[in-house]
């Protein structure tokens, strides 16, 4: 229950960190805050010969508000982004799903670049990037680029990130004014990886909804982000029979897979579940804001 | 043999440093090179929340945590809540008189959160004290009586005036 030796490298600057990924990241890992990390490190599950921890470059850890969204630095731990206003007012998603994320300890040192760059599926913030269409990120030796959300998360645990390359902030986009959101999960324990989760956000004007957003965590090898019904809410109000709608289109295209945890057909039937109850405390939210009550971070 | 590194850091209040690998977690340089034998290792991959310590005055895993990483840090154990010889402190006091310890194992890292939960909530309720705590695992005395425990120490804590335990 020992990691393997390797040498740790600690750099202080983004050009130091890129260069010693540019020289060690095919047999080394980069260390964020080390939640994920290292507990696969001290199961000898990961045997790196290099580990370049990246939590003394300042400049990732900088959470700030632009003029379209709220842009995260990869080393913003879980527990600074759960406390920051900015996100909260505006970006209602990222904010309902923070608390979701194992507990306070693990918050405290958990950051969003690390649990997104180790893509696991499971998790709450993978599902909430997809959902947003976030843009990561990534840097090099060999310069900067742009990843879509969509294109981020390849599999289980792999990621677009090539072996040199860090990521370094995460763009969230911010949310029109009638904009709601809630995080829903089941796990057999508060703090467990969740069995299910569903990340919804919808916005509403006059009571339609103009635009949704659903993601699922869980149920693939990747955050799930059914289309067809994102399509199927809007321009409807969101009531019983379209959320029922929803919630049987959902059960009918997620095809997850049963382990000693659950079996494939509870996961399929608590993903409708959570699906109907995260969206109609979204809209129900949204409703609220666009009534000019903003309670999103109620 | 991988890197070697200097790590100097706060605990309970001294400077104190040592030379270590890279792979040592803040849990075995406490223990190991440091003797502060008090901070207990569990699961070794964060699970159990036995091995919880305060980094800069927040709980934090100290098995999932390099020693590296807590360079320059400050960093608070079991051993530094109450002086040597005592008096215990509210939280200890607490945990002894409603029974919220049975082997112990799981204590010093339940004190430590218990104590950073009242350091920034000190009227707390259930639900934040459940929060707070969710990630601490008990074997043997149960979460009733450790509940008990930080209601307790908060209202003693917080209006200082005692309060009677209920059999």
């Amino acid at each position: 229950m020992k990691p393997i030796d390797f040498d740790l490298h600690r750099p202080e600057t983004l050009d130091e960190a890129l260069d010693l990924l540019a020289e060690h990241g095919d047999d080394g890992k980069v260390l964020a805050g080390g939640q994920s990390l290292l507990p696969l490190l001290n199961f000898r599950l990961a045997r790196p010969a290099h580990l370049v921890d990246v939590g003394r470059v300042a400049s990732l850890a900088v959470l700030r508000r632009t003029a379209t969204g709220v842009t995260v630095g990869a080393m913003v731990r879980q527990a600074s982004a759960e406390q920051s206003p900015a996100v909260a007012s505006h970006c209602p998603l990222l904010a309902a799903a923070l608390p979701n994320i194992a507990h306070p300890p693990i918050r405290n040192r958990g950051t969003l670049g690390g649990s997104l760059a180790h893509g696991d599926p499971a998790a709450e913030l993978p599902s909430v990037a997809t959902a947003l269409d976030a843009v990561f990120v990534a840097a090099s030796i060999r310069g900067r680029r742009e990843i879509p959300a969509a294109e981020f998360f390849r599999t289980h645990l792999v990621t677009a990130l090539e072996p040199d390359e860090l990521l370094t902030e995460i763009r969230f986009p911010a949310t029109d004014s009638g904009t709601g959101a809630a995080f829903a999960e089941v796990g057999r324990r508060r703090g467990d990886f969740a069995l299910v989760g569903v990340a919804a956000q919808v916005t509403v004007a006059d009571g339609r909804v103009t635009d949704a957003r659903v993601c699922l965590s869980g149920v693939a090898d990747t955050p799930s982000r059914p289309k067809d019904v994102e399509d199927m809410l809007r321009g409807t109000a969101a009531d019983d029979d379209v959320v029922r709608d929803a919630a049987n289109a959902v059960r009918e295209t997620v095809e997850p897979v049963g382990d000693l945890h659950a079996t494939a057909d509870y996961r399929r039937h608590v993903a409708g579940v959570l699906l109907a109850r995260a969206l109609r405390e979204a809209y129900e939210t949204a409703e609220r804001s666009e009534d000019g009550h903003d309670l999103r971070i109620a | 043999m991988g890197t070697r590194h200097r790590v100097q850091l706060t605990v309970n209040g001294e400077r104190r440093s040592g030379d270590t690998a890279g792979r040592t977690s803040l849990a075995d340089f406490l223990r190991d090179t440091l003797g502060l034998t008090g901070t207990h290792l569990g699961c070794e991959h964060g699970v159990c929340g036995a091995c919880t310590v305060l980094l800069d005055g927040s709980p934090v895993r100290s098995c999932i945590l390099l020693a590296a990483q807590a360079d320059g840090h400050d960093v608070r154990t079991i051993e530094g809540v109450s002086p040597p010889g005592g008096p215990l402190s509210p939280v200890q006091e607490a945990f002894c008189e409603t029974h919220a310890m049975q082997c112990g194992f799981c204590t010093s890292g339940m004190v430590l959160a218990s104590e950073a939960l009242l350091a920034t909530t000190p009227h707390p309720d259930d639900a934040e004290i459940d929060e707070a705590l969710g990630g601490n695992i008990c074997r043997c005395t149960g979460y009733v009586q450790i509940r008990e425990a930080v209601r307790v120490a908060a209202a003693r804590t917080a209006d200082d005036e005692r309060v009677v335990v209920r059999d």
